[in-house]
């Protein structure tokens, strides 16, 4: 058998009709690749219908799937600062660029009123929209795909029976080539897993329901898992936590920084109320999520939610001692003019005394905030403060942002961290309270 | 416009959203009880309450208070017969007065939240409430005297 003869014996006719035989077996192959690519791609519109009348879904299954929306957080996201619920456009802000929800009241002709159930479930389960686009999986479906058929319908019940709004979102500003929306199928083939919540038999019922919560329809990966370059969760550090729209979701593993372990107790507390004693309360994108999502569920799914996060974090077998630092008198705060700071602007609400913690007084030597790796969600509180709707309900924060100067907020945040932890200063505090100062003013 | 309860009326003042709460009750709505002191959250002479807890008035922008409940030493006893005003009088805490509505507004808080407080206590609690005056001994022992008059009252209850 012979080799290729090396290419400089060749003759030049010789090698041109080489070059365009490999010329046309590639293009053949890439030609081939497109056509199976489009094959994969290709999904078929599904018939628009009139739209169903409201009479046609019964009120329980209307009332299961209003939970269900909750525990989805969905009006969160489709719903616009100062817009009508459901009705879109607002903006999730990604590395691609901004991508706006879409108008999922069932709105003929901006909405989801023409979508059949099919189209639905199709969209839920496949991320593929009623005409056969593919969706962003800024629509966490990676996670919706879990979702149980009766969830899914009793979901449709409710949306084809809200207040249809006439509403369009914005254009999407995603760079080429990420706004084609066909490349979606390749993403999908690297990164999506279709397929409903599989129980596991290991775990006991209250577990398979928090797990199924929160890996399906509550979608929490979705902030509290580190994304790739490419915009997919890292499965492998599932719950790692991750920064997300300025903010800190913190991990919900045993890599969580709180001084005090998050028990099963504490997360029920938390989820529940808005703010747990021994940690403190929700703050940024995760306020919505409990008061006008998971406010939504009945306490038994919250418990079953923090029996699953228990489970993650290890907190059943870690000890439950006193907080390591304790807040400072003010016999000590005399001598130092950053505690003076403190004692000043914080301490009238910010003193829980030797007490057990109380969430009204949050004690901030237990506060994840001020443990977490990165300043910015201690940052953005004292810069915007709380609202009465925030944490615990009915009580808010002023934002100190027009009373606190850079350097304020820089003292403050460096003499918490190194009274009230163990854990070394934070890195770059200056350029942090800058940054996320400026980004504060334009939002 | 944002609506409120101001004492336990219903207001709905004019002025934009983020006009500080101070203002609003001070120069919109008449209530000059309240006092501006630094107007940067660190004197507590603007101090009043939001859903029953002490604030400071000057750095809350009025729209964050929409649907809230509003308290100023006007409503805090529609009599004047709240043990701390009682205790100032017998005291005689105050020397030129300006800061004491917002130490009244800040004390309340305290015995709400330890009704039978430690040295430390209130001073942790009352150290963001300064007095220009240096009335600090007298204030603490009003404060102490309010706590006996709570405790006094709820024993005849």
């Amino acid at each position: 058998m012979t080799g290729w003869p090396a290419l400089h014996v060749l003759g030049p006719a010789v090698w041109k009709g080489r070059c365009l035989r490999i010329f046309s077996v590639l293009a053949g192959l890439v030609l081939a690749g497109l056509l199976v690519f489009g094959w994969i791609a290709w999904y078929w519109p599904i018939a628009r219908i009139p739209v169903p009348s409201p009479n046609s879904f019964p009120q329980n299954l209307i009332a299961q799937g209003a939970a269900l929306a909750g525990a989805g957080d969905c009006a969160v996201c489709h719903t616009a600062a100062g817009g009508k619920s459901y009705a879109g456009g607002y903006g999730l802000a990604t590395p691609f660029g901004v991508i706006y929800t879409p108008n999922i009241t069932p709105d003929a002709q901006t909405g989801i009123g023409d979508w059949s159930e099919a189209a639905f479930d199709r969209a839920m389960h496949e991320g593929i929209s009623r005409d056969g686009t593919q969706l962003f999986p800024a629509f966490p479906y990676d996670h919706f795909t879990k979702i149980t058929p009766p969830d899914l319908h009793a979901l449709y019940a409710y949306l084809m029976t809200l207040p249809p709004v006439s509403e369009t979102a914005p254009q999407n500003t995603v760079r080429f080539p990420f706004n084609i929306r066909y490349l979606q199928a390749g993403w999908k083939l690297l990164y999506f897993h279709a397929g409903s919540y599989q129980p596991d038999p290991s775990q006991s019922a209250t577990w398979n329901r928090g797990a199924y919560l929160a890996t399906g329809l509550g979608h929490c990966g979705g902030c509290h898992t580190p994304r790739n370059t490419m915009g997919a969760e890292e499965v492998r550090q599932t719950y790692h936590g991750a920064l997300i729209d300025g903010w800190t979701a913190p991990a919900l593993t045993a890599a969580n920084p709180s001084p005090l372990p998050w028990t099963q107790l504490d997360i029920f507390e938390y989820l529940r109320t808005g703010a747990s004693a021994r940690h403190g309360a929700a703050s940024g994108p995760m306020s919505a999520v409990i008061h006008t999502g998971l406010a939504h569920l009945p306490d038994s799914d919250i418990a079953a939610m923090a029996v699953y996060f228990a489970a993650q974090n290890g907190s059943a077998s870690a000890t439950t001692g006193a907080p390591p630092a304790a807040s400072e008198t003010a016999d000590q705060q005399q001598v130092d003019a950053d505690a003076q700071l403190y004692a000043n602007a914080c301490a009238s609400c910010h003193y829980g005394a030797s007490q057990a913690p109380r969430a009204i007084r949050p004690d901030l030597s237990l506060a994840t905030a001020l443990w977490l790796p990165d300043p910015s969600n201690f940052i953005l509180t004292v810069l915007r403060g709380a609202g009465t709707q925030d944490g615990i309900t009915g009580v808010m924060m002023p934002g100190f942002a027009s009373a606190m100067s850079d350097d304020d907020i820089v003292r403050l945040a460096g003499y918490l961290r190194r009274s009230r932890t163990n854990l070394p200063p934070w890195p770059d505090l200056a350029q942090r309270v800058a940054a996320l100062r400026a980004a504060s003013s334009h939002s | 416009m944002t609506s409120f309860l101001l004492n336990g009326v219903a207001v709905s003042p004019v002025s934009p959203e983020d006009t500080p709460l101070l203002w609003v009750v001070r120069d919109e709505l008449g209530l000059k009880g309240t006092k501006f002191g630094c107007g940067i959250g660190e004197c507590g002479a603007c101090t009043v309450h939001v859903n029953g807890r002490a604030q400071r008035s000057c750095i809350t922008p009025v729209g964050a208070v929409a649907g809230a409940s509003i308290t100023t030493i006007e409503g805090l006893d529609p009599a004047g017969q709240h043990p701390l005003q009682k205790a100032w009088i017998a005291a005689q805490a105050p020397q030129c007065g300006y800061c004491q509505s917002g130490q009244i507004m800040q004390a309340a808080t305290l015995l709400k939240d330890f009704p039978d407080p430690s040295p430390a206590d209130i001073s942790a609690v009352m150290g963001g409430n300064l007095c220009r005056c240096m009335a600090y001994v007298r204030i603490r022992a009003a404060i102490l005297l309010a706590a006996t008059f709570s405790r006094q009252a709820a024993a005849h209850e």
